[in-house]
């Protein structure tokens, strides 16, 4: 018997999800050992996760790590397998029975919820559900939103509500020549709206969003951002918050904002409100949103553990439509343990735990390993991090040979599943691209399967029309 | 947008930042780190991870434009520094002195 980790017997693990903390998990482990076999899995046609589904179409330059990814798929002992649920399709016991080891590195689909009266009112929405509506994204392709009113309030400060702000607020002009995907673009160049207000429950010190975000909201073709002054006295435990040395880029932000409330009054057509010290109670309107009710806070407690106490002032705020951005939540694994209370599957250095114990074989990486926090580099740190915890285990590994997804063949054809491999996403990739080109765009994304393993079968029809000629 | 390590890398290398890059801009010679701006996408993800806070990003101070050119021309000409590695000895020293 040849020993794990050799040519006759390599170390095959699966990974599940092809989003940023997977391609890390794959090029820690591709770049470790000679002997490793790397089978990603994906419920969609396409790879890349948030980079290409969750990274605004105007950032193109966030989407480059795109080109390391292709690298990693490149190499030697890395398959892709698109189009497959894990859970639904194969179970995890499945694909458990032909790999040594699993990484989950599925994020964070869900959101979290504001748990308000009237949250299911049409004109409320989740940001994510925006963002992968103007992405692209399959799951998202049908969603309506109604951008006829002239208000839009945004609940939550982090960067994914200054992106929806940014996308609500920029020109066609501004829009077009990105990759936006094309039945957004129209529904925005048609869009009514003229106030965009992006609420947080906490003061400047304590929003999210980071200063590079904030700062192109000043300089819009036609939005001007605003913010009261008033809102940017601060408490003696926020000044003592942005004192602190491990919080300069709080500091940076405090000073855009400070920047955009001694602008002059507005003149563009768009206005951008950056508001604090809010939380939305409940949402009103009749069949449809017409307005949120927001409560004032103060904040109290101790500098850097400060909270949002209600002052029991309300407020009524007119709107047609809002995003709640407060938090992607991740979503349970079928046969993996899932929190709940966090939206994680539990686990110890990256080692799925049930309760007190270890589940041998099974890991996690990325969002759904430590919850939505940190950027696509963050990825990287805790993938490899992850990958040291399997390795350091090798020697527990049950080292009998594992077939990998030819051992899923037979389940793969019993159950109708139409595989997307990597070679095939390429073919799809250049007919995005192809696409775009004709509209002066980097690529025009396909956003329904059909259309994406429609463009397979024309390039095999073709391909057999050449070998009949 | 840049991004650039600059003077207070020197000595130290903690190569923190490395560790977070996502598409493996950092390059390194005896002395420092330097960031390919060709490759580099300006996610700051690196900024924070600095002991020695040596990373800026626009707007770059006036004392440190000078750092823009310097990674610019050396780091295409460096290898790759891609995973974290030992920082140089007396690093934690040089750290105290600069006040960190």
């Amino acid at each position: 018997m040849a020993g794990l980790g050799t040519q006759d017997n390599p170390l095959r693990i699966a990974i599940v999800g092809s989003g940023p903390a997977g391609f890390y998990a794959a090029e820690a482990l591709l770049k470790v050992a000679p002997a490793v076999a790397v089978d990603m899995f994906e419920r969609l046609a396409s790879p890349f996760g948030l980079v290409r589904s969750g990274v605004a179409p105007d950032h193109p330059k966030l989407k480059e790590p795109i080109h390391v990814y292709q690298r990693i798929a490149a190499s030697p002992g890395f398959r892709f397998f698109g189009n497959v649920t894990i859970g639904r399709d194969i179970s995890v016991a499945e694909l458990q029975g032909c790999y040594h080891a699993v990484i989950f590195t599925c994020g964070a689909q869900s959101d979290r919820t504001m748990d308000i009266p009237g949250e299911d009112l049409a004109g409320s929405h989740a940001a994510t559900e925006f963002v992968g509506w103007y992405n692209g994204h399959p799951d998202y392709r049908d969603r309506v939103f109604d951008l006829s009113g002239s208000t839009a309030v945004i609940v939550g400060q982090g960067n994914v509500a200054v992106d929806v702000c940014r996308i609500l607020a920029k020109t066609a002009d501004e829009l077009r020549g990105s990759d936006i995907a094309a039945h957004a673009f129209e529904v925005l160049a048609q869009s009514k709206i003229r106030d965009i207000v992006m609420i947080g429950r906490r003061g400047p010190a304590q929003a999210k969003f980071t200063h590079p975000e904030l700062r192109e909201l000043g300089s819009l073709a036609d939005c001007d951002p605003v913010v009261n002054v008033r809102d940017l006295d601060l408490n003696a435990a926020s000044r003592a918050e942005l004192a602190d040395k491990s919080n300069r880029a709080a500091q940076k932000s405090y000073e855009v904002l400070q920047q955009f409330a001694a602008r002059p009054a507005p003149t563009h057509r768009r206005r951008c409100h950056i508001e604090f010290l809010k939380t939305p109670i409940e949402l009103r309107g009749k069949g449809r949103l017409e307005s949120v009710m927001l409560m004032h806070n103060r904040l109290t407690g101790e500098a850097s553990h400060q909270v949002a106490e209600p002052t029991g002032e309300t407020a009524e705020l007119s709107c047609s439509i809002l995003f709640r951005s407060i938090g992607y939540r991740g979503v349970a694994m079928p046969g993996v343990p899932f929190d709940a209370a966090r939206g994680v599957i539990p686990n110890r250095d990256g080692r799925v735990t049930d309760g007190a114990t270890t589940v041998p074989g099974l890991y996690v990486s990325g969002w759904i390993k430590r919850g939505p926090t940190g950027i696509i580099g963050t990825n990287r740190e805790d993938s490899v991090l992850t990958v040291n915890s399997l390795l350091a285990d090798l020697p527990q590994f049950d080292t009998a040979a594992r077939p990998g997804a030819e051992g899923l063949q037979a389940l793969f054809n019993a159950r109708s599943v139409r595989l997307v491999s990597y070679a095939d996403w390429q073919k799809i990739d250049a007919a995005e691209i192809r696409r775009g080109e004709a509209a002066g765009k980097s690529r025009e994304k396909f956003t329904r399967l059909q259309d994406m393993l429609g463009v397979l079968a024309s390039e095999e029809q073709a391909s057999a029309a050449c070998v009949a000629a | 947008m840049t991004t650039v390590v600059t003077d207070n890398c020197q000595r130290c290398r903690f190569t923190d930042c490395v560790a977070v890059c996502p598409v493996a801009c950092f390059h390194g010679d005896d002395e420092m780190l330097y960031i390919d701006p060709e490759t580099c996408v300006d996610c700051g993800a690196c900024i924070s991870k600095c002991p020695v806070e040596a990373i800026y990003e626009d707007p770059i101070p006036p004392d440190k434009q000078r750092w823009i050119e310097i990674n610019a021309a050396r780091a295409p000409n460096l290898p790759p520094v891609e995973s974290k590695q030992a920082p140089y000895p007396g690093a934690e020293e040089r750290k105290k002195s600069l006040g960190f």
